[in-house]
């Protein structure tokens, strides 16, 4: 009873709150992260538009140019670091990561050693490891950031994984990557799919690490492929992942995000269209415990026409100091036509002194289009789903567990891959047991 | 035999306007084995009292006491109450996304009973009064409440009764909303859980229509936070013919001007 009433008391009563940090009663402010890491001059300060960084205006290359400052379109895509301004954590694409708690890997040489690779397969799939020469590397995109030039930069070998054409895998791959110490590495995974092949790779990411990661992931023509990227860090870790695919003719891509350890983990997957026909879906579920900070910036790019993508990301945040950020760019270029797109946010606060930053991002260059929609909600736990459930005798603990479970038993479903599911089950239900702790 | 014992019960809400007193001395027994009618028009308090016996965190009780065989109803918290016997039937039961009906059924039952039910008699149990009720199969699998019509809700109210076995039903106006047919199985529904246990059940009730299903053998009628008149089935045959007016201001029966809460 008293508890409930004091959940209660706190609805309709702002005044008697704090504000939140980086609002004012106008609105948003920078986020106040990154206050006393700016290093630049002040002419360098960024005077773009919401979209753009300060490198978007100043540099021609990587698409800028003609393009205006708040597309998408306009951010700066470069392999090499010295293209990259070092950042003053007030781009807009930083503007919400806690700069002095990425270790370095935005400033600094990644020297470190990588975290190792292992990799089990089924019959018929391609491991290798390369060297930076090989072919396959830069074959699904541009680092489209300076953490990622970064890596790009500074890896030594790379794994290549390959699904052969016309083949239908049994069972996942599932790649496990394990960190072992926090000197500042740089790490690149290629996958490749080829035509008409089928399958399911999981990204295990575990152990102590600061590491910058870039994943290549191309899906030829006709190709399924779902790609589970877990990010179940020690508390010490600091992980920054692009992970770019490039989709072939009515290819199907699933990529499925779960952050649940590390300090500071920024996953930032992009999928673009190589042709005209296919499917991308991207999900993501993350639970950010006290002082966590689980930032994941989606982008769908549409420059070919009838592809259809579906982009939902689903949080829960508990503690103190807790920061989740999801930022979703969907870009339809002029010439993509019949285009069908959505995505949706959703994060649900479970205590106070939490932060969700949720920005949709939705460009539409063409009329012609089936669909585009984006949609976000940040809530707090819904007092009459509480009073309902203990109204039918079930403890308080247990009836918030079942609605957080609820909640994000949603992405889980999507993987539907049995062994994924329950150890993902497994994972979120520890998160909820340290939630009485 | 169990006894619900309501004595003197003031009941107030915040408003932006300030503090509001809604239930202004309530008391009424109840035992098991029988069942109450409130009537009343609305705003009068009807469902305040309901919500203040399940312990809705909105309503604050300023004085007077709610006891179940002796025990302080008001100490206990929601899920408290729920285990020590009552079960609210609500008028607008809301939807829990993401939890579905079976794992919130064995998880509502295992709650109140202590112990998990039994799995090969529960699954049974749960099919027999969803066919009972004429609830679809599939709603198990579904999501509480999510996307249900106004008829499903109550219906689902109803097998939680029957599949919760409590001391004390309140019912919330749970013929509110609900076509002729859908009236007759939720009536049946009460019904049998009422004589299948030891289960006393509080009807609130805004019309009279329900009352040809189930047979109170206690009306009171409320207006004004208050309990105006009591009697037998006979004063709501009468309610049904002359409506709530003769409770209105100056129509014989001194009482204040309805609140519309």
């Amino acid at each position: 009873m008293t508890d409930i009433t004091t959940e209660k008391a706190r609805i309709g009563a702002p005044s008697a709150q704090p504000f939140i940090d980086g609002f004012t009663e106008e609105g948003e402010n920078l986020s106040p992260v990154n206050t006393g890491t700016n290093t630049s001059t002040t002419s360098e300060q960024p005077s773009a538009g919401p979209l753009a960084g300060a490198s978007a205006k100043s540099h021609s290359h990587g698409g800028g140019v003609g393009v205006p400052d708040s597309s998408r379109a306009g951010r700066l895509t470069s392999y090499n670091l010295e293209d990259f301004k070092a950042l003053t954590g007030l781009e807009e694409d930083w503007r919400f990561t806690p700069l002095r708690r990425l270790r370095g890997l935005h400033s600094d040489a990644l020297t470190g050693a990588a975290p190792a690779v292992s990799v089990s397969a089924p019959a018929g799939v391609t491991v290798e490891t390369v060297g930076r020469d090989d072919h396959r590397i830069g074959s699904a995109g541009i680092p489209e950031d300076r953490v990622s030039a970064n890596a790009w930069g500074g890896f030594k070998e790379a794994t290549v994984i390959t699904v052969p054409s016309e083949t239908s895998l049994e069972s996942e791959i599932t790649v496990t990557l394990t960190g072992a110490g926090t000197d500042a590495a740089a790490q690149h995974i290629v996958v490749v799919a080829e035509k008409f092949s089928k399958g399911v790779l999981v990204l295990g990411h575990e152990g102590s690490a600061v590491v910058s990661e870039n994943v290549e992931i191309v899906l030829e023509d006709g190709a399924e492929l779902t790609v589970v990227s877990l990010q179940e860090w020690n508390d010490d870790s600091v992980h920054a992942s692009s992970q770019q695919a490039k989709i072939g003719r009515d290819a199907k891509f699933k990529h499925i995000v779960v952050s649940l350890g590390g300090d500071l983990v920024r996953v930032t997957p992009t999928a673009r269209f190589a042709a005209p026909g296919g499917e991308v879906e991207l999900f993501g579920l993350y639970f950010a415990d006290a002082g966590q900070h689980l930032e994941h910036r989606t982008f769908v790019d549409h420059g070919q026409a009838n592809c259809v993508s579906n982009v939902l990301y689903k949080g829960a945040l508990q503690g103190k100091g807790a920061h989740t950020v999801w930022v979703g760019d969907v870009l339809i270029q002029k010439n993509a036509e019949g285009t069908d797109s959505y995505e949706k946010n959703q994060n649900l606060v479970l205590t106070d002194g939490c932060r969700a930053d949720s920005v949709p991002n939705l460009e539409i260059e063409t009329g012609l289009i089936a669909g585009a929609g984006h949609a976000s909600a940040t809530g707090r736990f819904d007092d009459e789903h509480l009073f309902y459930l203990m109204a039918r005798g079930i403890p308080e603990e247990v009836a918030r567990r079942l609605v957080v479970r609820g909640f994000l038993n949603e992405i889980i479903q999507k993987i539907n891959v049995p062994a994924i599911e329950d150890r993902l089950t497994d994972a979120v239900e520890r998160e909820l047991a340290a939630t009485e702790n | 035999m169990s006894t619900l014992e309501i004595n003197d019960l003031h009941v107030s809400i915040e408003t932006e306007q300030g503090t509001k007193e809604i239930l202004k001395g309530v008391s009424l027994t109840i035992r098991t084995g029988e069942t109450h009618a409130i009537m009343g028009p609305n705003g009068s308090g009807k469902s305040t009292l309901a919500s203040t016996i399940a312990g809705h965190p909105r309503y604050t009780v300023t004085s007077g006491t709610i006891t179940l065989d002796g025990e302080n109803v008001l100490d206990m918290s929601v899920d408290e109450r729920a285990r020590a016997g009552l079960f609210l039937a609500m008028q607008y039961p809301v939807e829990v996304p993401g939890v579905t009906m079976t794992n919130f059924l064995r998880t509502a039952k295992t709650a109140i009973d202590g112990e998990a039910p039994a799995l090969r008699t529960w699954t049974k149990d749960v099919k027999a009064a969803m066919q009972q009720l004429r609830i679809d199969a599939d709603f198990a699998q579904r999501n509480v409440n999510e996307g249900f019509s106004g008829g499903e809700k109550k219906r689902v109210e109803i097998l939680q009764l029957e599949l919760f076995k409590p001391k004390f039903a309140i019912l919330d106006e749970t013929d509110s909303g609900l076509d002729v047919d859908a009236l007759k199985v939720v009536s049946e529904g009460v019904n049998r859980a009422h004589d299948a246990g030891n289960m006393g059940t509080l009807l609130i009730t805004h019309y009279t229509r329900i009352l040809r299903y189930i047979k109170p053998e206690f009306v009171h009628v409320f207006v004004d936070g208050k309990v105006v008149e009591e009697g037998g089935p006979e004063l709501a045959d009468r309610l049904e013919e002359e409506g709530y007016d003769r409770y209105a201001p100056g129509a014989g029966v001194a009482v204040a001007p309805a609140v519309q809460a």
